[in-house]
């Protein structure tokens, strides 16, 4: 193949567009699109980051459930125009970059805690708020996560959770 | 069943003739659908459709059923993996399209047999079948090594892998993959392991997807894309039956992204529910989701109710009451003479148990991915029932089954919904109008509106007892309309999915009488989770409840007593051909003992119990629960199962206690009412699925070992939920509930 020049000198290049810079799993991107558009249809239908699930028009499920700056929020209820500069972590972003698993991804696994596992990284994601707020809960700080099942892992997700604190504070000492 | 199993065979090894060449029809795994067959020769060499083995000894193993979080993915690769000693940790599962080829006469060809999620069938399929798969490739790994050390391969032997020779030499299969993919198929299927043997058959295994899915990388059917596919969503017909009667969409239209707004008229209702869409609607197909949702809320849109409106519960019960004062629409099954023994009973019962209809409300909605061609079609959709929706492609497309292709991802949930193939049949025909790929999506509130319900049943009970509370006669009387309406079959099976025949206490007592009456409904009814086993456990083990009490007997033994001494019933229908009294006499003794029935209470908490059969499963529940002011509060759940040998105890019990969470949390709140003549409910704040913080932390498992054959799990944990919490409810409060949902009546009656 000829090699072409790495520049074509008689195009210009297109302006720089104005849009919402959106910091998703520690990249940045820039929203050029409807300023009013969810969360959710951005990060599944733009970036293709299917990770976070729809399952509801109500706000009820969390399957959608991210981390805003740190904290748990619903993607489906968060508008594009409202988060310009905000850190946003999905589930893909939950493993360390060089691909070893979070704790509660481990402890996941070690307890098998999927079913059909659609509702699973909103699962994680609300548990990964919760340890970031009580590092040792209890079963009743675990009640507090909402988010819904129908398969019923439930019992399997606490166990998870109870693991992976453990864990990290094995890690720590 | 041997019949069955050697057909198996034969097909099975028909598919293996043809695979001395690179590719074999019916294996196609999404990850190389686009690698070149010469180059995949080189990579990957195919022992047969479900097994192929990397020269670096990966071994990847094809799962043909669908996944909705049964784990059939992971039973059916360890039963393949365990026939082929394979090294566990160095196999990999990919989910199979749908095999189907032309038969020639324009009809489809299943290659791969069983390919469907229903009546818990994956596991037991797999095991007339696929061990012989893994055993196949087996021998032909060993003639390989035979070949390869010219020895015979009397004394060769297997492990994790590696064949081994008599002197210690060990060959990986990786290396004898090659040779071993051009042998001739073995002439007769080789011996299966014996049961003694297994390394992998009744170990725990996690789940094959887990990884995948804890890092958000698994593909679910909503996550899929195919390029210049437009997203569509369809405002549907609120009124069952109904149609368009006027729509203005030109502020639809003027939003920029839509490309096009269709409309989809009053489906032809000569087709069977489940073949074709629920219901009349107009689509807004757009360049993604959000302007396709916005778009459709600016659809003007009046619609005529159908001829026939839906009837709420109330007007229902009105009909089932006045239905059961005439003859049935079918008796179904009559031993002795019930009315006389009932004359000469010395005590009577009869209670009536009202069931509201449910929705499926699985977490991913019913979407479907799918993209024409000239001469192709390919699907992508969360399916339980794939030769059902091909069926459909091929009605609307004309295309011959192997022009089709059918994706079987991972699906998020499927309680039976997904048997209905609507969402596939509203999407070909979206593809079709707009010669366009088309990505269908439904939103949540479209599947609460829109759904194949469990609708409302009456069931009504009588029982007469002898001087010695011994139950002597027992009428049962179902009012439902039947899963089987509108599906093309005669008036005289319709009961079929209603009323099991000879569920217990069917067999058990002398003078017995099982009834259907047809209820006129005209919400669409499908199949959920364990069917009719639901409705009818909930009402029969109540009621023996009941009598219980009503004697003053104690709970456990009065159904021990019941159930008799261990023998086996004949057991016409899907989990028979016998039921055993004794596995269900030991399921239920283990519950109770587990839960502590013999303890004597003074906390004020109640206890529970109920046992079912389904589909070959035999399962008792027992719960303790009490009241703290108007919250219940579950202390303990234990499921006990029989379900025969368990080919994967860590995701039988994931099942069971999954099937007794879904089955309580139903049993709780869940209700789908008709308001105006539509569904009222729009979302889980109207429908409230339980969460964390209102079902048991626990559920305490029981597996009873077993040699018998393995009948799946899915659902046979749901029935016997239900009932042992009502059961548990009165003995904390002597409120009786005859409902589900238990709670609003609960606390009406409270």
């Amino acid at each position: 193949m000829a090699r072409l020049p790495q520049t074509d000198p008689g195009i210009t290049p297109e302006p720089v567009r104005a849009g919402i810079d959106v910091i998703v799993n520690n990249e940045t991107y820039r929203h050029t699109g409807d300023p009013a558009l969810p969360l959710l249809w951005y990060l599944r239908d733009v970036l293709r980051l299917t990770g976070s699930k729809y399952g509801c028009d109500d706000v009820s499920c969390g399957a959608c459930s991210v981390l805003l700056d740190g904290k748990l929020a619903r993607a489906c209820e968060l508008q594009m125009q409202n988060l310009s500069g905000r850190k946003i972590t999905t589930v893909e972003g939950l493993a360390h970059p060089d691909g070893s698993l979070h704790p509660l991804q481990q402890a996941w696994l070690d307890e098998d805690a999927i079913l059909c596992g659609y509702c699973q990284p909103g699962m994680l994601i609300a548990a990964a708020d919760l340890l970031a707020r009580k590092p040792d809960p209890d079963d009743a700080d675990i009640d507090g996560i909402k988010n819904l099942c129908r398969c019923g892992s439930y019992p399997r997700v606490r166990r998870a959770i109870v693991r992976a604190a453990s864990a990290i504070k094995g890690a720590r000492k | 069943m041997s019949n069955a199993h050697d057909a198996a065979r034969r097909r099975f090894l028909k598919v293996l003739g043809t695979a001395s060449g690179a590719l074999i029809v019916g294996m196609q795994l999404p990850a190389l659908a686009d690698t070149p067959d010469a180059l995949l020769g080189d990579m990957l060499l195919r022992l047969n459709p479900y097994v192929r083995i990397q020269p670096d000894g990966t071994i990847v193993i094809g799962a043909r059923d669908p996944e909705v979080g049964q784990g059939i993915r992971t039973a059916e690769a360890r039963i393949i993996a365990e026939e082929l000693d394979a090294d566990w940790p160095r196999v990999i599962v990919l989910p199979m399209s749908l095999g189907v080829e032309d038969d020639g006469a324009g009809e489809p060809h299943w290659t791969l047999g069983h390919q469907e999620a229903r009546g818990s069938t994956g596991v037991p399929a797999a095991w007339s079948d696929l061990r012989a798969v893994g055993a196949t490739a087996r021998a032909l790994l060993l003639s390989a090594a035979a070949q390869t050390w010219n020895v015979g391969q009397r004394g060769l032997r297997t492990q994790s892998g590696k064949v081994i020779a008599p002197d210690g030499r060990t060959l990986d299969y990786g290396a004898l993959a090659a040779a071993a993919s051009v042998l001739p198929p073995p002439a007769a299927p080789p011996a299966l392991k014996a049961p003694d043997a297994y390394r992998l058959i009744g170990q725990d295994a996690g789940d094959v997807d887990a990884r995948d899915i804890v890092t958000g990388r698994q593909q679910f059917a909503i996550d899929q894309w195919f390029g210049g596919a437009l997203v569509a969503v369809i405002a549907r017909c609120p009124y069952p039956g109904g149609s368009l009667r006027k729509l203005d969409d030109t502020q639809a239209r003027a939003l920029k992204g839509v490309a096009k707004i269709l409309v989809m008229p009053k489906p032809d209702l000569s087709l069977p529910l489940g073949s074709r869409p629920l219901a009349a609607g107009v689509a807004v197909l757009a360049e993604d989701t959000w302007t396709a949702l916005r778009a459709r809320d600016l659809l003007n849109i009046e619609w005529q109710p159908g001829a026939h409106a839906a009837r709420d519960d109330d007007a229902l019960a009105t009909q089932a009451d006045a239905l059961f004062d005439a003859a049935p629409t079918t008796p179904v099954r009559g031993d002795g003479d019930y009315d006389h023994a009932r004359r000469l009973a010395h005590r009577a019962a009869e209670a009536r148990y009202q069931i509201a209809t449910v929705a499926h409300a699985e977490l991913e909605p019913p979407n479907c991915l799918v993209r024409l061609g000239d001469d192709s079609a390919e699907i992508v959709a969360p399916m339980q029932n794939p030769r059902g929706a091909l069926e459909v492609v091929q009605r609307l497309t004309g295309l011959a089954p192997a022009q089709i292709e059918i994706s079987l991802p991972r699906s998020g949930g499927g309680f039976g919904r997904r048997i209905d193939n609507d969402h596939i049949a509203e999407a070909v025909l979206l593809a079709k109008a707009a010669k366009k790929p088309i990505k269908l999506s439904w939103t949540q509130s479209d599947a609460f509106a829109h759904d194949p319900y469990r609708p409302f049943a009456l069931i009504d009970l009588a029982a007469g007892l002898d001087r010695k509370n011994k139950i002597t006669a027992w009428r049962q009387r179902v009012a439902s309309t039947s899963r089987l309406a509108k599906r093309g079959e005669p008036q005289n099976r319709l009961w079929l999915s209603e009323l099991h025949p000879d569920d217990p206490p069917a067999g058990l007592i002398d003078n017995l009488q099982l009834d259907w009456y047809a209820l006129d409904s005209a919400l669409p009814r499908g199949n959920w989770r364990a069917g009719s086993h639901g409705i009818n456990a909930f009402a029969v083990q109540v009621f023996l409840d009941e009598i219980v009490h009503a004697t003053k007997q104690d709970g456990l033994q009065m159904r021990l007593n019941l159930l008799g001494a261990p023998r086996q019933l004949p057991y016409r229908g899907h989990g028979g051909p016998v039921l055993d009294t004794g596995r269900l006499a030991y399921v239920l003794q283990l519950a109770a003992d587990a839960v502590g029935w013999s303890k004597k209470r003074n906390d004020g908490h109640g206890l529970g119990l109920a046992f079912h059969f389904t589909y070959g499963g035999y399962v008792a529940h027992a719960l303790e629960v009490s009241m703290d002011g108007a919250k219940l509060l579950m202390h303990k759940a234990v499921v006990a199962a029989d379900l025969g040998r368990v080919v994967n105890p860590l995701g039988a019990r994931a099942a069971l206690v999954g099937a007794t969470l879904d089955g309580l949390s139903t049993a709780l709140d869940l209700a789908i009412t008709v308001k105006d003549g539509r569904i009222a409910q729009k979302g889980f704040k109207d429908y409230p699925l339980a969460m964390m913080a209102q079902l048991p932390r626990d559920v305490q498992v029981i597996l009873v070992p077993s040699q018998e054959l393995p009948t799946g799990a899915y659902e046979m944990g749901l029935p016997s939920a239900a009932p042992a919490l009502a059961n548990a409810i009165f003995a904390a409060t002597t409120v009786r509930v005859r409902q589900l949902p238990i709670l609003p009546e609960l606390m009406r009656l409270l």
